[in-house]
């Protein structure tokens, strides 16, 4: 029977590395995804895993030693957030490119500057192109579940990539929910005894990592890793679908919610889905109004085909972006998604919004008047620009149109 | 700890664990130290090397080649230190965990760029949390692999690519940084400084010791650079000879805070016996320049005397 508790993300996901218990967590604190690596530091203390903790000096240390453990043959984890990702930039090129699979509890937060604590994308969306794995969350249970799916995936060898398992600070980190817990057995089960192929220590073998690769081979080493991303897709559903029948619980590329009828769609990633399944509710409850949405659950392999498909039959659509690109046309979410349906020929309207920057709020209400919009939109065939924002103050700028 | 006579013949007739066919420099410095430090190991104990972005690297690792006869990690270029932590944490578990049976050493290798400067951090967290690991620095006194830089390892007056000799500028204007005094109140298990002299005995010896005392291990291995220092690749065994016997690199080692003087002159050479054959010291015996190899002297004595001090 699964366990009953109430917990907050990052309670979550240190309970799952219990489970798990990984060889090596090398990790720097930082707000907010500090809790993980004390809880996991208190774990030790008590005895109750015998995974080795490296207090690193900082974050590209984190990593660099991560790699290096992993490398040599060890289950290797770290956990960080915001500027801490941003210090490891040069080292998630080095463990995607060296095939490394190593799993990163990201805790999402605003990139610096002005300095800011609270959950936004910045920090993910903009390590899009570094060869990750992205798994993204609405809740805790979501959490605790991608984490534990993390593995299977990042060790399969039709993947060996990292993956970042990623939650919205303070939001999910901090906010404690109800959650399902899985039986420790069956978690270890499920993800399974670490065992590569080449590394460091092996006993018969010896190994070289991270060579000076001129023009002659560089080229072929991005496609590699272009064909794990591709085969990931497949690994991502045969997890989920082994998850499925451990834990009853439904995982997918991305998440549906009222869109068998829908005529009017918001894509969105993470915990603010959960705010927009009330206006949806309350919508289509109020006036009958056929809207949806769709909750991108995995980022990086992009869903491309699966996306476009699922707004093929819709007439507006609204892009949520929680964090800044400064592209001329959209946020990187609505990047991806225009291109999906540009791709597909698909017919529907589009309009893609900033919101929640540096953590602020927004509310049902936001997503209702977005429904309206979109409704609007549909009717008049006019999208005002090729990108919005929700919940900014007015005045504060004089945008050039 | 084993300690025998130290037999030149002997010790240069173990097998190489750098592989020949390397594109390292002839009358490299950098390579000398590789091999010389790697053949401290025992011929049954395994090893993992790390390498940080350098000459070395570049050169030793170009695929699909590799240079080394063990298992061997190139990172980033300032995170030696760190890389090579995480591995020696990855055996201590998998050897709790009876995944390992074989012994490794764990042994790296970055440049001064990479160390003194921005691996500096890197390095100072891995001695810091005190990892079963060697950190050898092969000193060769700047960024030679982008093109001869100053680097914090840099000698003053030293003639670099961004410390220029010219009419306005004598060279570099900051005297070196200590690396192995800082990394010495560290408090970790093993510091030695060491160069090439007396047929490899000193280097040979200490890298023994770094590599067999437990706990975190740091040698400064001052190793030419024919291209950055402008020497004919046949001077470069008297320059060594010259860098000790003038006091400009004094050959010493700390173990359990006590330090220890490895080698004292008989007689204490001018300064001027170490930089005459370099050409990135050569606008210093220009007539008006007699003051700054002045200065040079006295900072080398005021270092000495410091040293013999902290000796006694």
């Amino acid at each position: 029977m699964a366990i009953r508790e109430r917990l907050s993300g990052n309670e979550a996901v240190a309970y799952a590395i219990k489970q798990i218990n990984p060889d090596v967590m090398p990790a720097f604190p930082i707000t907010p995804s500090t809790e993980i690596p004390q809880y996991v530091a208190n774990y030790i203390a008590n005895g109750e895993i015998d995974t080795e903790f490296i207090p690193v000096e900082s974050e590209h240390s984190a990593m660099s030693a991560t790699v290096g453990a992993c490398a040599a043959g060890a289950r290797a984890i770290t956990a960080t957030s915001s500027c801490g990702m941003a210090l490891m930039w040069e080292e998630l090129y080095v463990a995607a490119s060296n095939r490394l699979p190593i799993v990163l509890a990201l805790v999402n937060r605003a990139l610096s500057g002005p300095i800011n604590i609270n959950a936004d994308h910045s920090d993910s969306m903009g390590a899009r192109d570094s060869g990750w794995i992205q798994i993204y969350a609405e809740s805790n249970q979501e959490v605790y579940d991608n984490y534990i799916q993390a593995f299977p995936i990042a060790e399969d060898k039709r993947v060996q990539l990292p993956v970042m398992v990623c939650q919205d600070g303070f939001i999910t980190s901090h906010g404690v929910e109800n959650i399902f817990l899985v039986e420790d057995d069956k978690v270890k089960c499920f993800v399974g005894e670490y065992e590569p192929e080449h590394y460091l220590l092996h006993p018969t073998e010896r190994m070289a990592v991270g060579p000076y690769a001129v023009s002659n081979y560089y080229m072929e080493t991005k496609r590699g890793q272009r064909q794990a991303m591709i085969q990931a897709r497949q690994v991502i559903l045969e997890v989920a679908a082994k998850f499925k029948e451990m834990t009853g619980r439904t995982y997918s590329f991305f998440e549906e919610y009222k869109m068998e009828d829908a005529e009017y769609a918001v894509v969105i990633i993470g915990s603010a889905a959960g705010t927009c399944k009330a206006a949806v509710e309350q919508i289509r409850n109020t006036t009958g109004k056929k809207v949806g949405l769709i909750k991108i659950r995995v980022f990086r392999p992009f869903p491309e085909k699966e996306i476009a498909e699922a707004l093929s039959k819709v007439k507006a659509v609204a892009i949520m972006d929680r964090s800044e690109m400064f592209s001329a046309t959209s946020g990187p979410l609505g990047a991806e998604v225009r291109a999906a349906m540009y791709q597909a020929h698909g017919t529907a309207q589009v309009v893609n919004y900033f919101y929640g920057l540096g953590g602020r709020d927004i509310t049902v209400s936001d997503f209702e008047k977005i429904y309206d919009n979109l409704e609007t939109i549909a009717r008049t065939h006019i999208v005002t620009g090729m990108y919005e924002y929700i919940g900014l103050r007015e005045g504060t700028l004089q945008e050039e149109k | 700890m084993e300690r025998t006579t130290y037999n030149f013949k002997e010790v240069m007739s173990k097998p190489e664990r750098l592989a020949p066919g390397h594109r390292m420099c002839a009358g490299c410095g950098g390579t000398i130290t590789v091999r010389t430090v790697l053949r401290a190991l025992k011929e049954g104990d395994r090893a993992v090397i790390g390498n940080a972005t350098g000459c070395l690297e570049v050169s030793s690792f170009m695929y699909p080649y590799t240079a080394y006869e063990d298992s061997y990690i190139h990172n980033a270029f300032e995170n030696a230190g760190a890389t090579l932590s995480g591995v020696e944490t990855a055996y201590n578990v998998l050897k709790k965990k009876g995944k390992i049976q074989d012994t490794f050493k764990f042994i790296t290798f970055g440049g001064d760029g990479g160390t003194y400067d921005i691996g500096f951090q890197s390095l100072s967290g891995a001695m810091e949390r005190g990892h079963d690991m060697v950190y050898v620095c092969y000193d060769n006194g700047a960024y030679m692999n982008t093109g001869t830089q100053r680097s914090s390892a840099t000698p003053q007056y030293a003639d670099t690519t961004t410390t220029p000799a010219g009419k306005a500028s004598a060279g570099k204007v900051q005297v070196r940084k200590d690396l192995a005094a800082i990394i010495a109140q560290h408090h970790v298990a093993y510091v030695g400084q060491s160069t090439f002299t007396a047929n490899f005995k000193d280097l040979y010896t200490k890298a023994q010791k770094a590599i067999y005392t437990p706990g975190a291990a740091f040698l400064n291995v001052m190793s030419p650079c024919p291209r950055g220092w402008g020497y004919e690749p046949s001077e470069m065994m008297n320059i060594c000879k010259m860098a000790v016997d003038t006091c400009y690199w004094p050959l010493f080692e700390v173990m359990e805070g006590k330090w220890i003087l490895s080698y004292e002159p008989k007689k204490k050479m001018p300064i001027e016996e170490f930089l005459r054959p370099q050409r990135r010291f050569r606008h210093l015996f220009k007539k008006e320049n007699e003051e700054l190899i002045a200065q040079i002297q006295l900072e080398i004595d005021k270092r000495w005397e410091e040293l013999r001090n902290k000796c006694n």
